[in-house]
């Protein structure tokens, strides 16, 4: 266990090196607060898991790492959030989405063919040359393990694919800017174990080039996957830890609860 | 085992009952009932055309194919051609869509997204409540607001900009081609914003969110995600302002002139097909006159269906690409 990393309300973490960290964040939806002063570090190239039961602010968390509830009206961040010891709040909100990437629980390809799909980010983003852009799409693909059964349909529709084809794009399409984190919320749940299991097998190969932070409510999955995982309930962080103190000696009681699956 | 024997011990009916209790349940009703409707609707329109057809033999039989390629109209001699008419109704709708398209869905994407919520559902209500204005309607402010308009402003400008252009040469004399075009554009302006603005608001959420987690930006979002996906639908409000346009016939008679005439320049005045038969149908004298007038009908509903044959065909194309 390592007690830089235990995260608490009463406890904020610190972490030298750390990719991604808040320091009392709190989020509101209006006047309904959803997010209770979050403070924790994500570590560079680790898997940090979130899990709890719905409702708890998992997403709400997730979305505000990478800015994305702004597009909702009426909604307020406090505290602090960094990005690689800069502040994340006050930078320019597109670069902040290109560096941080998302998945989504729902996949959502673009109504175009597979190709364009991988290759929106870089187009958008101001790369142009065929030739970079074929080649960052075949990398994509590629530490998507979709490369071998989609290279030969590039210019077909993406929406044609099978559901864990079409998360496993939505994930080549994120990596193809090259984020330095990628959020995922809840990637699989809409999957069968087969292609949960290739998601996973992905993200662990992955962990080299990007940082990882996947909400899931499968706790096997934050189990298998996570190096570190942190239990929210009712918008607060209850507790953060090393993945396997999480599970096998959690300081917490409700975190042991709902680990042993006696609420939620 | 008790449900079995339940089954077992259900009562035989009558055939009569058995119909009686099927049809007590609804999906046959149902089903005979839509039927019914839709094989009505079927049988009028075809009614409509046998009986157009029927009514315009005496032009059939002294024209033939002739009556669409001849640009004479001339009741007293007997001579009639219906290419003017064509002509007029083909010209007035498509400048009416060259004026709304643009600003129909400029203002659609505005309503959708950029303006806040409650700003836009009161200026959709307002743009909905253009849609209800009788045609008579627009076609008084046609002749007491923008013909005058045009006039005085537009066309010494656009003559002295493109005078040089064989569409904007010659005088203007208020009625024409180009007034009618503008009324018409001002009348289907209403359907394509509230049908496009639907469709915009009716993109999943989840597509914005994938371009915007790529950092495009707003606009980039718009443009490059949101409107393609919402192309389907936005073709089907041009649709709509089409059939609107191409049948229009009180507003238009007032602003085009009603002369069945084929000249380049906008600024002449000109005829439409279903401004014609309002205007002279009453007064026809002579089964000739009658019948040409009834052909014209069948051309405007043949020329309605084609053009929006092809603009179908156009979609499904774009689509196929675009997919
Ligand atoms: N757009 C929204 N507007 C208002 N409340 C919201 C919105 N999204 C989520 N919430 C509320 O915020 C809380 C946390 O939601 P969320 O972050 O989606 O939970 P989780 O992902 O853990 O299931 C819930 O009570 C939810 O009802
Ligand atoms: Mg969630």
């Amino acid at each position: 266990m390592n007690p830089a990393l235990i995260g608490s309300p009463s406890q904020p973490v610190t972490l030298s090196d750390a990719k991604l960290s808040a320091k009392d964040l709190s989020f509101y939806y209006g006047t309904f607060q959803a997010l209770y002063n979050i403070s924790l570090s994500i570590a560079p190239h680790k898997i940090t898991a979130f899990i709890g039961p719905s409702g708890c602010g998992k997403s709400t968390f997730l979305r505000t790492m990478n800015r994305m509830n702004e597009i909702l009206r009426n909604t307020r961040v406090e505290g602090e959030l960094t990005l690689d010891g800069q502040d994340l709040l006050a930078m320019d909100v597109t670069t902040v989405r290109r560096r941080v990437g998302m998945v989504f629980q729902k996949s959502n390809p673009f109504p175009k063919s597979i190709f364009d799909n991988v290759a929106y980010g870089l187009r958008v983003n101001g790369m142009h040359k065929r030739s970079v852009v074929e080649e960052a799409v075949e990398r994509s693909l590629t530490h998507a393990a979709l490369w071998t059964e989609v290279k030969d349909k590039l210019n077909k529709p993406a929406t044609a694919l099978s559901g864990g084809q079409q998360q496993r794009l939505c994930i080549a399409r994120a990596l193809a800017v090259e984020p330095e984190v990628l959020l995922l919320d809840e990637p699989c749940s809409a999957l069968d174990p087969i292609a949960t299991l290739k998601i996973e097998e992905l993200l662990f190969e992955i962990k080299s080039l990007t940082t990882i932070v996947i909400v899931t409510h499968n706790m096997q999955q934050a189990a298998r996957l996570a190096d570190y995982t942190g239990f929210f309930f009712m918008g607060k962080l209850v507790e953060f830890d090393d993945t396997r103190v999480m599970f096998q000696n959690p300081h917490k009681k409700e975190t042991e609860d709902y680990i042993t699956g006696r609420f939620g | 085992m008790a449900s079995s024997t339940y089954i077992a011990n259900i009562p035989r009916r009558s055939g009569v009952r058995v119909l009686y209790d099927r049809l007590r349940g609804g999906d046959e009703i149902a089903y005979l009932v839509t039927l019914a409707c839709a094989v009505a609707t079927l049988l009028i329109v075809a009614l409509l055309v046998g009986e157009l057809w029927i009514n315009s033999q005496p032009t059939v039989k002294t024209f033939g194919w002739h009556f669409l390629t001849s640009s004479r109209w001339d009741p007293n001699s007997g001579n009639f051609g219906a290419l003017p008419f064509i002509y007029g109704t083909c010209v007035t709708s498509f400048l009416a869509l060259l004026i709304a398209i643009p600003l129909g869905v400029a203002a659609s994407v505005f309503l959708a997204e950029m303006a806040p919520p409650k700003l836009s559902n009161i200026l959709t209500f307002l743009i909905e409540l253009l849609a209800a204005v009788p045609s008579v309607i627009y076609g008084l402010l046609g002749i007491f607001i923008l013909v005058p308009l045009i006039r005085d402003y537009l066309v010494p400008v656009l003559t002295k900009l493109f005078g040089y252009l064989p569409i904007f040469s010659g005088d203007f004399y208020g009625v024409s081609f180009l007034s009618a075009g503008m009324v018409l554009a001002i009348m289907v302006v209403p359907f394509i914003v509230s049908v496009s603005r639907e469709v915009l608001l009716a993109v999943p959420t989840d597509q914005r969110e994938a371009a915007l987690a790529l950092g495009a930006t707003k606009w980039e979002t718009t443009w490059q995600i949101v409107i393609p996906n919402a192309l389907t639908g936005i073709f089907g409000s041009i649709f709509l302002a089409l059939a609107r346009a191409l049948g229009e016939t009180m507003a238009v008679t007032m602003v085009i002139g009603n002369t069945p005439k084929i000249t380049a320049s906008l600024l002449s005045p000109g005829y439409s097909i279903a401004a014609v038969i309002a205007n002279e149908f009453a007064e026809a004298s002579g089964d000739l006159y009658v019948s040409s007038l009834m052909f014209l009908g069948l051309v405007l509903f043949g020329l309605t269906i084609i053009i929006n044959a092809v603009a179908r065909i156009l979609i499904l194309t774009t689509q196929k690409r675009g997919a």
